[in-house]
């Protein structure tokens, strides 16, 4: 089983993560979408420690887990504060400083 | 897990699936039975008596009544959501049950080796946590495609819940974990093989490096809180919030909820007879000497088989002929179990199953015995006395292994 | 066509969908189920590749924790559907056809500098080998994380509080 067709998913669901980021205009929707390029990342770490016979992948996948819990967890906190002092979702209306 | 794909191994665990579907649709049916009885003679009075004997056919009349009922779906409510949360719940609390060992590995039944299980996986008690959490899934979006002011409520506390206990529950098992070294249930088992002293066993409860008590205290009270049943009910009991997040739902819909939350049930208590009470292990060591406690599992069908066939005639209706009938055939059964050839298989699921009917009957007698929890004195019992505790029980788990060392 | 590459297969067809159903849903809660599907089928492949205990982290985790906390938040808010705006004529001639060509190309051009790679076994069982790296080789960044993790904790229990006495805030139009 060629790890590269591992590596090509990977580099799908990563570009499509971009996409969403890129295009989407709803705050969580683009967080939603850096989660994606976050598990993309860790199926080409898993997909490296298998091709390399190391474990190292596997640990480094362990932290960008961790990492991710936390900033999921900080960054909905950050969006429930705007959604609460904007009323609004949109990206496009919460560009300013200043309400 | 690499096991070769060969043809004969996909027949054999389709045929493990179905019946083990069979087995634990019909026990979920009959556990609601075993509820209400249990609930009624503790609250003094007989419960479902009239439907076939003894109520026994309570569940057939309540299953054609969930099928029959009318189906509604609220107005506004996300059509695939709403549709496939009832799905979830019920779907994830059964497929755990494939993880579960029944009996010794390999049995050779037909002449074909196979062990009692379906899903013998490296980390199966992992596979059944993470199909625990998914499982909140279904509460969440049946609360919020109701879309009802109930629902959504009612779903939000319940899933909050449900994420809250069930860092307590897997943070319980963790002294077990470390005891053993391993996640695979089945070797779970055969570590808490051995009796301390000649004749107490060494099950993760009476462990002789460090009793699991604690462990097995958090494990029950965080197993409460995660199949959402009272004592910690408040999200879905009719006094408090309607319904809570089934209230938008009807017949087959609600069933589904119902069913999942008593598989749920199932799989809990089969997790803490494994985990803490030694699984399919006998009680009794192998001594020639206890040789005699072989036959217990033929002793307690006859017996429960003469008790049919004694109660039977004291009925008038249909019963009369029925009943006897049923304790005749539990006698031939307790025969045949009696037979050299039998009794070997027989003694790991009777075992087990023993342990998981007196794990669910302690579970019913609490949820009939206690007063439900304010939601905001559940939340504060899960975080700042289960958590902790279950950290406690770890740092001594640890502690007791590296003294024994 | 082994049972491994029909498997791969099938698991990759679902990951994709589902990505591209993250991206296309006007609804964000839809967008949370696609991307917990996404994950369930990424756990698949990390069972393909033999990391059996990343894999159920992954779904105990990820989808069982963070995306719950997602979906708690959209449910919270009351996120609703996206308003629906036709594409500016740049951004449906030349940015979807880009978009497309940019995952073709990141698929096809790494997959062809791959090609050679081949799964080596691994010497420790998963699970034994990832502890014993995680807990003597990188327990210090392990150790880090739990203070990541309750830095976090309380970032997020300061931000999401009200102000004392601020009355609650109704949702304007």
């Amino acid at each position: 089983m060629p790890i590269s067709y591992y590596l090509a998913l990977s580099a799908v669901l990563f570009g499509l993560g971009v996409i969403g980021f890129v295009f989407k205009r709803n705050i969580i929707t683009i967080f939603m979408s850096i989660e994606l390029m976050l598990n993309a990342v860790n199926l080409a770490f898993i997909a490296f420690a298998r091709a390399l016979g190391q474990l190292q992948g596997q640990v480094f996948v362990f932290f960008v887990i961790v990492v991710a819990a936390a900033e999921a967890a900080v960054g909905l906190a950050i969006v429930i504060v705007i959604a609460r002092n904007r009323q609004s979702l949109n990206v496009e209306r919460i560009n300013l400083l200043k309400l | 897990m690499n096991v070769p794909f060969t043809q004969s191994i996909l027949v054999i665990s389709l045929i493990k699936v179905v019946v083990l579907l069979f087995l634990v649709l019909t026990s979920v049916a009959y556990l609601v039975w075993f509820e209400r009885k249990v609930a009624a003679h503790l609250q003094g009075r007989w419960g479902p008596y009239r439907v076939g004997p003894h109520g026994l056919l309570q569940p057939l009349a309540d299953g054609a009544k969930f099928l029959l009922k009318e189906d509604t779906t609220p107005a506004g409510a996300d059509r695939l959501l709403y549709f496939t949360a009832p799905a979830i719940t019920l779907t994830l609390a059964i497929s755990a049950i494939a993880m579960i060992p029944f009996g010794p590995t390999t049995v050779h039944i037909f002449g074909v080796a196979t062990p009692l299980v379906i899903a013998n996986i490296n980390v199966g008690l992992l596979a059944i946590f993470a199909m625990t959490s998914i499982g909140v899934y279904g509460v969440a979006l049946a609360g919020w495609s109701s879309n009802s002011k109930y629902s959504l409520l009612g779903g939000l506390r319940s899933s909050a819940q449900m994420i809250s206990y069930e860092l307590s529950l897997t943070l319980s098992v963790v002294g077990i974990l470390l005891l053993a070294g391993t996640f695979n249930l089945s070797e779970l088992i055969l570590r808490q093989d051995g009796f301390t002293w000649g004749y107490l066993p060494q099950w993760n409860l009476l462990n002789p490096i460090l009793p699991q008590i604690l462990g097995f205290f958090c494990y029950f009270i965080a197993a409460i809180a995660e199949t959402n049943r009272a004592p910690f009910d408040l999200a879905e009991a009719e006094s408090e919030i309607v319904a809570g997040y089934h209230t938008e739902y009807s017949s087959f819909k609600f069933a589904m909820f119902f069913m999942g939350e008593y598989a749920s049930m199932i799989t809990v208590a089969c997790l803490a007879s494994i985990l803490f009470l030694g699984g399919w292990l006998s009680p009794f060591p192998p001594t020639p000497g206890m040789d005699w406690t072989r036959y217990i599992p033929s002793a307690v069908l006859a017996a429960s088989g003469v008790a049919l066939i004694i109660d039977g005639l004291r009925h008038r209706s249909f019963a009369r002929v029925v009943l006897p009938l049923l304790g005749l055939l539990l006698g031939a059964l307790s025969f045949l179990c009696s037979q050299p050839g039998v009794i070997d298989y027989v003694q790991g699921p009777f075992w087990f199953l023993a342990k998981v009917l007196f794990v669910l009957f302690v579970y019913v007698w609490v949820r009939w015995t206690l007063p439900r929890f304010r939601y905001d004195q559940l939340m504060r019992f899960g975080w700042k006395f289960l958590f902790p505790v279950a950290l406690l029980n770890v740092v001594l788990t640890s502690l007791a292994l590296v003294m024994h060392r | 066509m082994t049972p491994q590459l029909v498997v791969f297969l099938i698991l990759a067809a679902i990951a994709v969908a589902g990505a591209v159903s993250v991206i296309l849903q006007r609804e964000p809660i839809h967008s949370a189920i696609s991307l917990i599907t996404v994950m369930i089928a990424l756990a698949g492949l990390f069972l393909l590749l033999e990391s059996e205990f990343i894999a159920a982290v992954q779904i105990i985790v990820y989808a069982g924790a963070i995306m719950v906390l997602f979906v708690f938040v959209i449910m919270l808010l009351n996120a609703g559907a996206e308003e629906r705006t036709n594409m500016s004529r740049m951004a449906r001639y030349v940015g979807v056809p880009l978009a497309i060509f940019l995952l073709i190309e990141l698929a096809y051009q790494i997959g062809a500098a791959t090609s050679s790679m081949t799964a080596q076994p691994v010497a420790d069982g998963a699970t034994r080998g990832l502890s014993m790296l995680l807990f003597q080789d990188f327990v210090f960044p392990f150790e880090l994380t739990s203070i990541l993790i309750l830095i976090a904790i309380l970032g997020a229990l300061v931000l999401a509080q009200r102000s004392e006495g601020a009355p609650p805030q109704r949702a304007k139009q």
